[in-house]
């Protein structure tokens, strides 16, 4: 019997293998979204576990790789949603220099609070698209929507994030 | 309200929240997935749902304790 033959049915070790495979990508999936490295860990093995309840609907004949990112991502959203008005944005993950010094700290600050406010369905797509630059394509399959529904969803949170700037007393172009 | 203003909120958007540089997963996480799948689901008592069934009845057959009932809780 095949691995995800034996996973549908039921056998740990078969599922242990899956883990194994895919827990690198899922995590780092996760992270992107969340950007909490302790937060996206608990996620991982939150959506292994919605993985391994919902294993006798999954067909094994196929793409475990996409069901994982699509049930990792729902975990995540999940997580945004009950979090929305809870915690603050870590920084403690390590990023790239940012390029423009002009921007101040406290725009940046106003800007993140603004992105924290984001409805999660749109949080999750803004940070995918915008911040981690990751393909309409691939943020469509994993959060099983199409991908003119990611593009009107990216439109509507900068939409909602100017507004939300703009009642905070901020105005575009006010820095150059 | 234009495109140029979008492109704009786009650029300080990516300066304002940086990509996370570090996806890479630190450790092993299939014991945390063995404790998980160890972890037996909450049994409820049988005494519970009848208590639970007895009590919706009560309420669906004399709704007017509701508010009674909200008062002295």
């Amino acid at each position: 019997m095949e691995l995800l033959e034996r996973f549908a049915a039921g056998d740990l070790e078969a599922f242990a293998v899956l883990f194994r495979q895919h827990q690198k990508q899922v995590y780092a999936w996760i992270v992107r979204i969340v950007r909490d490295s302790g937060i996206a860990e608990d996620l991982t093995v939150e959506t292994f576990w919605r993985i391994y309840r919902s294993r006798a609907r999954f067909d094994p004949a196929g793409n475990f790789g996409a069901w994982a990112y699509r049930i990792a991502t729902n975990a995540a959203l999940d997580h945004l949603r009950r979090a929305r008005f809870e915690t603050e944005l870590p920084e403690d993950l390590p990023g790239p220099p940012r390029p423009d010094p002009a921007v101040r700290s406290e725009m940046r600050e106003r800007i993140r609070q603004a992105f924290r406010e984001l409805p999660a369905k749109y949080r999750l797509v803004a940070t995918l698209a915008l911040i981690e630059e990751e393909p309409y394509e691939k943020i469509a399959g994993a959060a099983g929507i199409s991908v003119s529904l990611v593009k009107v969803r990216v439109f509507r949170a900068v939409r909602m994030l100017r507004k939300q700037l703009t009642a905070m007393g901020m105005e575009m172009g006010a820095k150059r | 309200m234009n495109l140029q203003d979008d492109k704009e909120l786009r650029e300080l958007l990516k300066q304002s929240i940086a990509p996370v540089a570090d996806t890479e997963l630190q450790r092993d996480l299939w014991p945390q997935m063995l404790k998980r799948l160890d972890q037996q689901p909450v049994q409820v008592p049988w005494f519970d749902w009848a208590l639970a069934a007895l009590l919706s009845a009560a309420l669906l057959l004399f709704p007017g304790v509701i508010p009674a009932l909200l008062y002295h809780l």
